[in-house]
């Protein structure tokens, strides 16, 4: 069955408030409005007001009573419309969710999944369009996952509701209209390993979320010159998946990083940084960073393409690390 | 009625007029593909922003929301350089780089166009404190919607202003929804006025669509905040007659609803008004709309002959450039 990434995560949602009566979903517009990326549209028909239950403007407040509701024993789902905005809602993903279990000895989990919107692409400027998933991907407690495929779409969500502790997904807003296959007995997928995408042998690009997608379009091009790469898919930002990431720099022996988010402190100075300890002698050549430009996501298109990674910018990356 | 009320009339009338006309080109434009990203019209509303306007003076700052178009006019920025932002032109008020939702001029005390609900409260906080601090005699306006009342930086900022004794005009656009939430399915108290009461702050519900009754309340009480009565707050009770942003579907209201509301169009009315007692002739009227319609067909040309910012100069203004 083909179907859009959006669909996918909209029957994710489905699915969740079928099989588990403590699962549901609260956020600003999620309901009559039908969600600010249209994914629980239809939704709160199905399932009522309460179990789709739109929230006043007050990311903080609801964010925290969705750990609360967690603590409770619902298994709640919270959407903020996009990691700008989360901000307002930092205090208690990071004070609250990320510590209670450890800070109360193990007797409390905060068994919350928060869904958010992410990147740039669409013109919406400075606050809009940030990659922030870093900033929790820094935190102990919290668990961070970017599916970039419609079946992740589909599956992560199920897999994210079973953990005990607090799950995050970023979903780039660049994927929603993207389609795929999905096969029709589609479910939960495991959420501990990256993928690899496509197989190559000359250089591995390590990406996730919104620029899988760029990630796959620079290696048609460089295979089109005779250079093979491999495209990994990391899926879950923290914890990361060292062993599939330095199996493929062991094969490749050599890396490009290629991330949205700004390139100082960013996901990629990190792998950068665990490729190094750990197999800095099989490399070829110093590791690459495609990142965003240090500048909030200006507004004008030409500015705002100009600032995030680009298939030509991974294809330049790729080929410095190969001396081509 | 003398000869100088008269002439005032003509003007509210005329600045509404030109606030509408100015979004319907927007609104055009958009679905030409000239403006893109998010677009949020204020048409419906326009009377409140004029009759504030009418109590703002140059020393005074200016702070709004991503719906701001008509207060940007109002606060006098040319609608050329407001259009020419809104193409992501250099030539835009901000040059370019905010778009729609990010209108700035320091030559007009006009601090942004914020797309984060209830982010410049706490902004117009300060600037009223350094006024009141540096002894300047000049009154902070800030506009937000009612959305805005949900989020702890609203409490967190009328508290404030309120304990400072801070020359604050809260100035709250209630147009009855937030995206798609109404205001009876996000607020506990529906009288806004009442919450910001609580916190020692004289409050005042006014009818949104009459600008003669917007001027005349907006006036009584910057006069108490100008003899340094400290914050006032008002809520204006208005709609939004077009969507929320050109991106919404409008499944949470019915037509009905939006046309009851069209009948108390703030131009008609105050149109209706003036006719009634004589105080306009057609031939005014004609000339209004002439004006008003050659000053925007300016404002297009000059967008359109607007230049894109050099790539090379992205990364100019993230930080403050050290004189040569
Ligand atoms: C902190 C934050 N949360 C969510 C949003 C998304 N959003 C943009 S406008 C809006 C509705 C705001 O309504 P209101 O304050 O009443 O102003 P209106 O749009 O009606 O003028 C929402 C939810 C945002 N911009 N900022």
């Amino acid at each position: 069955m083909i179907t859009t990434y959006r669909e996918a995560m909209r029957q994710a949602i489905r699915d969740a408030m079928q099989r588990d009566e403590r699962v549901f979903v609260m956020g600003e517009d999620v309901g009559a409005y039908g969600g600010c990326y249209a994914v629980s549209k239809g939704l709160m028909d199905e399932f009522g007001p309460e179990r789709i239950r739109d929230t006043p403007l007050s990311e903080s407040g609801f964010t925290g009573a969705g750990i609360g509701a967690a603590m409770g024993g619902m298994r709640p789902i919270v959407e903020i419309m996009t990691v700008n905005f989360s901000l307002l809602a930092l205090d208690q993903i990071v004070n609250n969710a990320a510590t209670l279990r450890h800070m109360s000895g193990g007797q409390f989990s905060v068994p919350l999944v928060i869904r958010m919107a992410t990147g740039a692409g669409r013109q919406l400027a400075a606050q809009h369009s940030h990659s922030l998933e870093v900033w929790y991907a820094h935190v102990p407690g919290l668990k961070v996952l970017a599916p970039a495929t419609v079946e992740d779409a589909r599956g992560m969500l199920w897999t994210a509701l079973e953990d005990p502790d607090p799950v995050i997904i970023f979903e780039h807003v660049g994927l929603y209209n993207d389609k795929g296959e999905l096969p029709d007995d589609a479910g939960a997928v495991p959420i501990d390993r990256a993928a690899v995408r496509r197989e190559g042998s000359d250089v591995t690009l390590i990406t996730y979320g919104g620029n899988l997608g760029k990630c796959r379009t620079a290696a048609t091009r460089l295979e089109a010159e005779g250079i093979s790469a491999e495209v990994i898919d990391l899926r879950t930002l923290r914890p990361l998946d060292d062993e599939t990431i330095m199996d493929s720099v062991r094969k490749t022996h050599r890396a490009v990083i290629v991330d949205e988010g700004w390139r100082t402190c960013s996901l990629a100075s990190e792998i950068s940084a665990r490729i190094m300890e750990q197999c800095l002698y099989e490399l070829e050549a110093p590791v690459q960073r495609v990142c965003s430009l240090e500048v909030p996501i200006p507004y004008p298109q030409h500015l705002e393409q100009a600032a995030i990674p680009q298939p030509e910018t991974i294809v330049a990356a790729a080929k410095e690390v190969l001396g081509r | 009625m003398t000869p100088l009320d008269r002439h005032h009339a003509h003007q509210l009338l005329e600045q509404m007029i030109r606030i509408r006309r100015f979004e319907e080109k927007s609104a055009e434009l958009y679905s030409a593909g000239k403006i893109r990203g998010f677009l949020h019209l204020y048409i419906g509303e326009e009377a409140v922003s004029v009759g504030v306007q009418q109590s703002i003076q140059p020393q005074d700052s200016v702070l709004a929301t991503y719906r701001e178009h008509g207060h940007a006019l109002m606060a006098g920025l040319s609608a050329g350089s407001i259009m020419a932002e809104m193409y992501g032109k250099q030539e835009g008020c901000s040059r370019g780089r905010g778009g729609s939702m990010h209108l700035f001029s320091a030559e007009h005390r006009f601090y942004g166009g914020n797309a984060i609900v209830a982010g410049a409260l706490p902004m117009a906080v300060g600037l009223a404190l350094a006024d009141k601090m540096k002894g300047r005699e000049a009154v902070t306006f800030c506009f937000f919607g009612e959305g805005a009342v949900a989020e702890g930086e609203f409490h967190e900022s009328l508290n404030l202003a309120a304990l400072w004794k801070l020359p604050v005009a809260f100035l709250c656009e209630n147009n009855g929804y937030a995206m798609g939430t109404a205001l009876e399915r996000s607020e506990s108290v529906l009288d806004l006025y009442k919450k910001a009461e609580s916190y020692g702050i004289t409050s005042v519900a006014v009818d949104g669509m009459n600008v003669g009754e917007v001027e005349a309340q907006t006036s009584k009480a910057v006069e108490a905040i100008r003899a340094g009565q400290g914050p006032r707050f008002l809520e204006y009770r208005t709609y939004r007659f077009r969507a929320h942003s050109m991106f919404d579907a409008q499944l949470y209201r019915d037509k009905a609803e939006v046309e009851e509301w069209q009948k108390r169009d703030p131009i008609t009315l105050f149109e209706d008004a003036l006719r009634r007692r004589d105080l306009i002739t057609a031939a005014e009227h004609d000339a209004m709309e002439a004006r008003v319609a050659a000053e925007i067909e300016e404002a297009v040309a000059f967008a359109e002959a607007g230049t894109w910012e050099p790539v090379e100069r992205i990364l100019d203004d993230v930080h403050t450039e050290a004189p040569q």
